[in-house]
């Protein structure tokens, strides 16, 4: 009966589509490749989260990691076009073994996901009670309040930061210009 | 608490810390290494999970959302620094970037 082993079908399944995932990512010659196993390992570690009874900080690590963060590699990928090598890059991104392996992974997530959305016996978080959200909300701005100062702390000076470093800068000569221009 | 997948869920924290440490290590490329220590978070993110459900507290899942953060601003900060190394170096390489001296 395989309703009775599915939450160690899932779990295993999931363990193991991360772990190579992130093997095949570490591995790989190419950022864009490297990235959508990223996002394979982010899918199925949501999976792991919500087994382990934490659904909230499943949504939160598709939305935040496979979402957000994806996104920001995404654009730095596309900022660093590396010259004279992206059109042998964009030759070698083609044939299909790039993107075959990943969605051969994210079928087996699909799966899974299938098999515990079954409306007759819906997978549940087994042998942990789960934290609810209500109670982390209750504890995030009780005694833990500092860590969400800290946070937007940490956020606030990552936007400002993020946004000095990367600025485009005047080139020197350009400086120099407008020296000159003030100057005049 | 004998629950043998919170036990494997720990194990697998450290299997996916210990890739990331070698991704870390092994490549030169600065956008790789930002993804594998992104691995490395997702790694403690996923033990903060585990012992937080083990004791059934909520502190595993705030210290998620603290591990969160970080690693959001950090991918921010990162790069931006990868962005401007390869304005000024046209590479991300960082055998090529050892010269910060100036």
């Amino acid at each position: 009966m395989i309703w009775a082993y599915l939450y160690s079908i899932v779990f295993y399944a999931s363990c193991g589509v991360t772990v190579v995932a992130t093997l095949l990512m570490i591995s790989r010659h190419n950022a864009v490749h490297a990235l959508l196993y990223l996002i394979v390992s982010s899918l199925s570690l949501a999976i792991i989260f919500y087994l382990l009874g934490a659904a909230f900080a499943a949504a939160l690590e598709v939305i935040v990691y496979a979402g957000a963060v994806m996104i920001l590699f995404v654009f730095v990928v596309m900022m660093l076009n590396q010259g004279q090598r992206s059109a042998a890059l964009e030759a070698a991104w083609l044939p299909a073994r790039g993107w075959i392996i990943p969605s051969i992974l994210a079928f087996i997530l699909l799966t899974l996901l299938l098999l515990g959305m079954n409306s007759e016996h819906p997978l549940q978080p087994y042998g942990v009670h789960g934290v609810a959200v209500k109670d982390v909300g209750i504890a995030l701005f009780g005694p833990y309040v500092l860590v969400v100062e800290l946070a937007s702390f940490l956020l606030l000076s990552g936007l400002i930061g993020a946004f000095h470093i990367a600025r485009k800068m005047p080139s020197p000569m350009d400086q120099n210009t407008l020296d000159e221009a003030g100057n005049g | 608490m004998d629950n043998q997948y919170i036990d494997h869920a720990i194990i697998l924290a450290g299997i996916l810390f210990c890739l990331g440490l070698v991704g870390v290590m092994v490549r030169r490329n600065l956008l790789f290494m930002m993804i594998s220590i992104e691995v490395m978070l997702n790694a403690s993110a996923l033990a903060f999970i585990a012992a937080g459900s083990a004791w059934d507290q909520a502190e595993g899942q705030i210290m998620f959302l603290a591990v969160i953060t970080l690693g959001a601003a950090e991918v921010a900060v990162g790069l931006g620094l990868t962005l401007l190394l390869f304005r000024h170096h046209n590479s991300v390489d960082v055998d090529q970037l050892n010269k910060l001296r100036g």
